[in-house]
């Protein structure tokens, strides 16, 4: 309340001024807010529950929250020596590595899941090799957090590589010459230092594996259970009735909601702790 | 600061450059009024009625026809949702029906222009080598089949339906087979994907959607258990165009019109 009446002091103080901030920010933020106001209030007179409680809706549920969150433990596996990789070390063909790590961001995961599907597909360039040893990844869950790794690890090792290089380097060296191992190094110093960047692309990896559609629906296919996460119900749910689609969107938004406000309150934390 | 003008000015350039030469092409329909014809059609038609719409072009050179090609639940909804289109092609009468329903088409005006039947498709190299219909209930063949909700998904549910009243095929038929199912895509093209790329072992489509890849092997549904499907076309009462819409739906019903559909697969319906 007090805040908001110092902002309308601020428009009264120097208003003509001010409208050159706010009249563009509230155009954007008009377009981004009133469709999910939108769709919140459209679930409302719908039979929320009955749909948001179907058997079919919590197994896509469950399968999104058990993939995506696979998918954010290969990322740091995986992601977190190769980012410390890209932040400190120089080696041939880094800026390679680098491309290739920020492709998938921009690229439509059509195009992931078609790449996906032809590399590693059954009778894929590379798939063909792991069906003589009976192994056959396409209609599978294996697809499904292959697909959602794909298109949403980038995330983290971008933002991992960021926050270990923000770490001073003549620390780190430091400890080495004190006689702590890499592994010392990484959990007294790096891990600490650059956690809310760790953490903060964590949580953004997680939400955009939890709401990949493009690339699963090609690579991974729809089968209930399986393959059809929240993301393919609700395309599937909008064909079979607009109330289901609209109860697992409002699900959905809610989940990552969640998860946006963990990395706000983490950062925070963080913050004060650092100070 | 130069390179970040460097940055701008590209995109820029690029842009005036894709503009010029699509306004150039389209000088001499802007010389006559250009109009803009919208068609929703069911995914199946894809290819046939980009021919039609072609053909409708060049005799209608004031007119350029803008296609929406989807499964048919789907436009159905964009439409109720407000989606502006002239005619409405769908590939069953459920969602024409649902269209009258929500007073988007008017009752009595839509005609079935095409009959349609399915087929089972196999990949060129039938890696899980399937000889027969019975083969499908086989354990561990991958079929893909389109959704349920998807009238592809359903006819084809309908049609092992109607083998399984068949003691040939077993009482259990449908169910055996439906056991097998990998993926319930979204429309009946990704089926047909699915089964070319030889992910998928056998897939179920219509027998339209093989012209356009002669490369995967058939089985034919005998008439007996096969559903035929029909294909209603309906000007949409709110039509920005009523009067193309008409003449669009004269030619897909005409001679012409009709030999193109069968050139694509489908069987005519005048």
């Amino acid at each position: 309340m007090n805040s908001l009446r110092r902002f309308f002091r601020r428009l009264a103080s120097n208003g003509h001024r001010d409208w050159i901030f706010i009249v563009p920010s509230l155009f954007l933020i008009a377009l981004l807010g009133l469709p999910l106001l939108a769709l919140i209030l459209r679930s409302f007179d719908q039979e929320f529950f009955s749909y948001a409680f179907s058997p079919s809706a919590l197994t896509a549920l469950r399968l999104s929250l058990v993939t995506s969150l696979i998918s954010v433990i290969i990322a740091i596996a995986f992601g977190t020596p190769l980012a410390y990789m890209l932040a400190r070390w120089k080696f041939f063909g880094k800026s390679f590595v680098e491309l290739l790590i920020d492709l998938p961001v921009v690229l439509p995961p059509s195009v992931a899941g078609l790449a996906l599907l032809i590399a590693f597909g059954r009778q894929g360039m590379f798939g063909s090799a792991l069906s003589l040893l009976g192994i056959s990844l396409p209609f599978t869950t294996t697809a499904v957090i292959m697909a959602q790794t794909f298109v949403s690890a980038p995330l983290y090792i971008r933002a991992a590589r960021i926050g270990f290089a923000e770490v001073d380097i003549q620390m780190e060296e430091a400890a080495h010459v004190e006689g702590a191992n890499q592994w010392q190094v990484f959990s007294e110093i790096m891990f600490p230092l650059a956690g809310r960047a760790l953490i903060g692309g964590a949580i953004l990896t997680w939400t955009r594996a939890l709401g990949e559609f493009g690339a699963t629906i090609l690579f991974a296919g729809n089968l209930e259970g399986v393959t059809q996460t929240m993301p393919l119900a609700i395309y599937l749910g909008f064909e079979r009735s607009l109330g289901v689609a609209i109860a697992l969107s409002v699900m959905l938004v809610g989940v990552s909601v969640v998860l946006l406000l963990l990395t706000r309150r983490l950062e925070k934390n963080h913050g004060i702790h650092q100070r | 600061m130069k390179r970040f003008f460097t940055l701008i000015l590209l995109p820029i350039i690029f842009l005036t450059a894709c503009s010029v030469v699509t306004t150039s092409s389209q000088v001499s329909a802007h010389a006559t009024q250009a109009q803009i014809l919208t068609v929703f059609a069911a995914a199946s038609l894809t290819d046939a009625f980009t021919e039609i719409g072609q053909n409708f072009e060049s005799t209608h050179p004031s007119v350029t026809v803008k296609f929406n090609f989807a499964g048919s639940q789907t436009l159905r909804t964009q439409l109720e949702q407000g989606a502006v289109a002239d005619v409405f092609a769908s590939a069953n009468q459920t969602e024409m029906d649902n269209a009258i329903k929500d007073g988007l088409i008017e009752q009595n005006v839509p005609q079935i222009f095409l009959f349609n039947k399915l087929v089972v498709i196999l990949p060129p190299n039938n890696p899980a080598n399937v000889q027969t219909l019975n083969d499908l209930t086989r354990p561990g063949l991958k079929l893909v089949l389109a959704a349920d909700v998807v009238p592809a998904g359903k006819y084809a549910r309908q049609i092992l339906d109607n083998m399984s009243k068949n003691a040939d095929f077993g009482y259990d038929f449908s169910t055996r087979v439906l056991a097998n199912v990998v993926s319930n895509e979204n429309d009946v093209k990704q089926v047909v994907a699915k089964v070319q790329l030889g992910e998928a072992d056998a897939g179920i489509v219509y027998v339209s959607d093989t012209v356009a890849t002669p490369e995967v092997k058939i089985i034919e549904i005998p008439a007996n258990f096969n559903v035929i499907a029909k294909y209603p076309i309906a000007a949409l009462a709110q039509a920005p165009n009523p009067n193309l819409a008409t003449q669009f739906i004269t030619d897909v019903l005409s001679l012409g019109g009709q030999a193109i559909l069968k050139k694509w697969g489908f069987a005519p319906a005048q």
